[in-house]
């Protein structure tokens, strides 16, 4: 189709941590400026800044991106925010790509930002406002409820234990030690400390879920001609694919993300991956409950159906397995900051590609990845696939 | 890359004060249905993405996006949305085409604004929690504020800020779709009830209901559908700073900006002879003003004679709002981008009715976030 070539050129983050002292504009100054420093290149040579932030709710600021227009950069400069939920952070940069790609502009400054911590006492209440006000919210939904009826769809399709499944907190946990941004490393967590953790909607327990996290990433995006000269080393966005299904998510089998696959057959179609188990070498799939990672493994195609899990006993999912999952420690190890965790894997891609992941980094030389993000009402995929 | 791109269908539904019998959902859903068959396109096989422009606390629902799929015919298919004006999703649905990445993308917004029972309260929201939230500025004392200074500065009347509300609200009679429409004097504008001094309440656009659907392609495929294509010649967007203490209060950067790149894209270097008539944000009657002088429509203090003078008339020299702008067709919110658009391409198809212009070839239409943002895009349209 002959598309212009992109690459991510420069990436930085602040820290994941509770409760920021910043404010959401500072946590997306500190992660733009990181991300400039680690390219070199200043806020004159960005054509275009793209945000990506979830519910207004969560830092309660209507049009929270406008707001946050300063700390990210845009002063005087096209600004759009994209938004399809907690996918939001792995569409941010495929957004940025197509304004890059467009022709319009050579560099693009993508910033994800998410402060949950102003919510009080805890975000579940903010969640309440995205079910149908008709049908649903009278019912009081909580979103951990209805993630609880999808992992126990998931559990009875394929006769799954919470034990296959706690494997995946732990590896994240325990990978997440080793990242300098981390907020719930633990390098001596264990299954039995899962299965232990206070159970909040049977079958999730405390330990299946990500934290409540404050925390900006940003990376900087070049075409072809300028990135070459940015640095020796561009980590080239190959593919991108999203997907949104119907927002009557009661309709839907809840044990298959459909929608991931739709959006990674997309990704992969434009990556010119034909087998991906065997082309793709990393991969960070959205991992906000423990079981998301095993479901979206399945739905970006590099496991069976229901196979996910086995792999994951076998250790091959961990990071000198033969397909290492979520290397950085992912959403439940780094932390859940929703739209700032998504372009994390992104980041981590980008540092894991160019072999400067540190104690993260992956054996083998890897050369191509794949990042994936899900939100909404269990209803989005975004995926991207990077490669050097 | 660089493709040409094409709006080749558009549909609407409204625009009304008050919508009590349709949800957001129905109104989309007959807007999207007249935009389908405009363009002669079937959603489910002919479309490769949908992008949709809402506000969470406009919609009063948290990740508004899991609710605009189904009306638009988009489930388990591309689509996002953009947390800005229609004309933001615009900007994008064109990048996702000039890119090669897909042929056929369908932009959306909408306006339930009868449902928010205090919107002021919902602006007030936007301002920066910790330096300016605790003053409790309401939005309309920041429009009143900007207008002082504008008045101040010498850059127009109260009786030209009065003339572009008669202007628009006698233009919108002539436009079936426009809620607000009315044959007044500028005395009654003068003399209607001071909102935020020295800004009236017919200074200020009401709001409206309804929704617009739009289908763009690329000029390729454009040829072969069955709609009249009008060329997108150039887009541009752009945001000043959001804080109140350090933007440029009078010169309305955004809109500078937002035209700049428009125009460069659009290779158009004279605007005022190059550009037939305009469709601008005119939430307040000033802001059409100070608009026309940012866009380089007009000179720095002219905007306000020119209006005087009826030049900005439909049958003037330069039609201003042809449709009734934001004044006279109300203000649709996230929409107000692309009713703006949907003027200009009714206009420039020649099927505006009894507000048709004559000869007119270029449109340029411009839409701004309101108060407190100075968030502005812009589109060049020709026929």
């Amino acid at each position: 189709m002959g598309l212009r070539r992109v690459a991510v050129v420069g990436a930085g983050m602040t820290k994941f941590v509770r409760r920021a002292q910043e404010t959401g504009r500072e946590l997306a100054w500190e992660a733009v400026s990181k991300a400039l420093e680690s390219c070199e290149m200043t806020l004159d040579q960005i054509d275009c800044v793209v945000m990506g932030t979830a519910p207004d709710a969560f830092d309660g600021v209507h049009m929270k991106s406008e707001w946050l227009a300063d700390g990210a950069g845009a002063w005087g400069k096209p600004y759009m925010r994209g938004y399809v939920g907690g996918g939001t952070g792995v569409f941010a940069p495929a957004q940025g790509w197509y304004h890059v790609a467009s022709g319009l502009f050579d560099t693009c400054l993508v910033v994800c930002e998410e402060k949950m911590s102003p919510t009080q006492p805890h975000p579940q209440a903010a969640f309440n406002s995205i079910f149908d006000n008709i049908t649903e919210r009278p019912l009081g939904p909580n979103l951990l409820w209805i993630f609880a009826i999808e992992m126990n769809a998931y559990m009875n399709r394929y006769g799954l234990k919470k034990e296959d499944i706690a494997l995946v907190s732990v590896k994240n946990k325990r990978n997440a030690a080793d990242h300098p941004a981390s907020l719930l490393g633990d390098p001596n967590i264990t299954v039995q400390d899962v299965l232990n953790s206070e159970v909040l909607a049977w079958p999730v327990q405390r330990l299946d879920v990500s934290p409540v996290t404050d925390g900006a990433v940003a990376i900087v995006l070049a075409a072809d001609s300028v990135a070459r000269r940015v640095t020796p080393k561009p980590i080239w966005i190959e593919g991108i694919g999203w997907c949104l299904d119907t927002a009557y998510w009661t309709n839907r089998d809840l044990s298959y993300p459909t929608y991931v696959e739709e959006a990674a057959r997309r990704a992969y179609a434009m990556a010119g991956i034909k087998e991906p188990r065997k082309e793709i070498h990393i991969a960070e799939p959205y991992d906000p409950f423990d079981y998301k990672e095993l479901h979206h493994l399945e739905g970006l195609m590099l496991f069976d159906k229901g196979k996910a899990p086995e792999a994951t006993a076998l250790g091959i999912t961990q990071r000198n397995g033969d397909l290492p999952v979520c290397p950085s420690g992912g959403l439940l190890g780094v932390g859940n900051p929703i739209a700032a965790a998504g372009l994390m894997k992104i980041a981590e891609l980008f540092w894991q590609l160019r072999g400067e992941a540190g104690k993260r980094q992956v054996p083998g030389n890897p050369r191509r990845g794949v990042a994936q993000a899900w939100g909404d009402l269990m209803q989005v995929g975004t995926v991207v696939v990077m490669g050097k | 890359m660089n493709r040409t791109v094409d709006i080749v269908g558009v549909g609407w539904s409204g625009f009304r004060a008050i919508s009590p019998d349709v949800s957001y959902k129905e109104m989309t859903f007959e807007a999207a249905t007249r935009a389908y068959a405009d363009a002669g396109i079937d959603p489910r096989n002919d479309v490769q993405g949908f992008v949709t422009a809402a506000e969470d606390y406009h919609e009063g629902t948290s990740i508004f996006d899991e609710y605009t799929p189904d009306q638009l015919g988009a489930a388990l298919r591309p689509m996002h949305t953009i947390s800005g004006d229609g004309l933001h999703a615009l900007a994008a649905a064109y990048m996702q085409i000039a890119s090669g990445l897909m042929d056929v993308v369908v932009v959306e917004a909408h306006s339930k604004a009868s449902n928010i029972l205090t919107l002021n309260h919902i602006t007030a929201f936007a301002e920066d929690p910790t330096f300016e939230r605790p003053l409790a500025i309401h939005p309309l004392a920041l429009a009143g504020l900007e207008m002082q200074m504008l008045l101040s500065a010498g850059r127009f009347t109260l009786e030209q800020c009065a003339q572009v509300v008669v202007k628009n609200k006698n233009n919108a009679l002539a436009n079936p779709a426009a809620a607000h429409g009315a044959a007044i004097g500028r005395k009654t504008v003068l003399e209607s009830q001071v909102v935020a001094s020295p800004l009236t309440r017919l200074m200020a656009a009401p709001h409206a209901d309804g929704a617009i659907v739009m289908v763009l392609a690329d000029s390729d495929t454009a040829k072969r559908l069955k709609g009249k294509p009008v060329r997108v010649r150039g887009i541009g967007w752009a945001n000043d700073t959001p804080a109140l203490d350090s933007r440029d209060w009078l010169h309305a950067q955004y809109a500078r900006k937002s035209a700049e790149m428009a125009y460069r894209i659009a290779g158009i270097r004279h605007p005022r002879s190059e550009i037939d008539f305009a469709e601008v944000d005119d939430t307040f009657a000033y802001k059409e003003l100070q608009h026309l002088e940012a866009l380089q429509l007009a000179k720095p203090g002219e905007a306000g004679i020119l209006t005087a003078q009826g030049a900005t008339e439909r049958d003037g020299e330069l039609p201003v709002n042809p449709g009734g702008g934001c004044l006279g067709v109300g203000s649709l919110l996230d929409a107000n981008g692309l009713a703006r658009v949907l003027e200009v391409v009714l206009q420039l198809r020649g099927e505006a009715g009894a507000r048709q212009l004559k000869n007119v070839k270029t449109g340029l239409a411009f839409t701004w976030r309101g108060v407190p943002t100075t968030s502005g895009a812009a589109v060049v349209l020709s026929n």
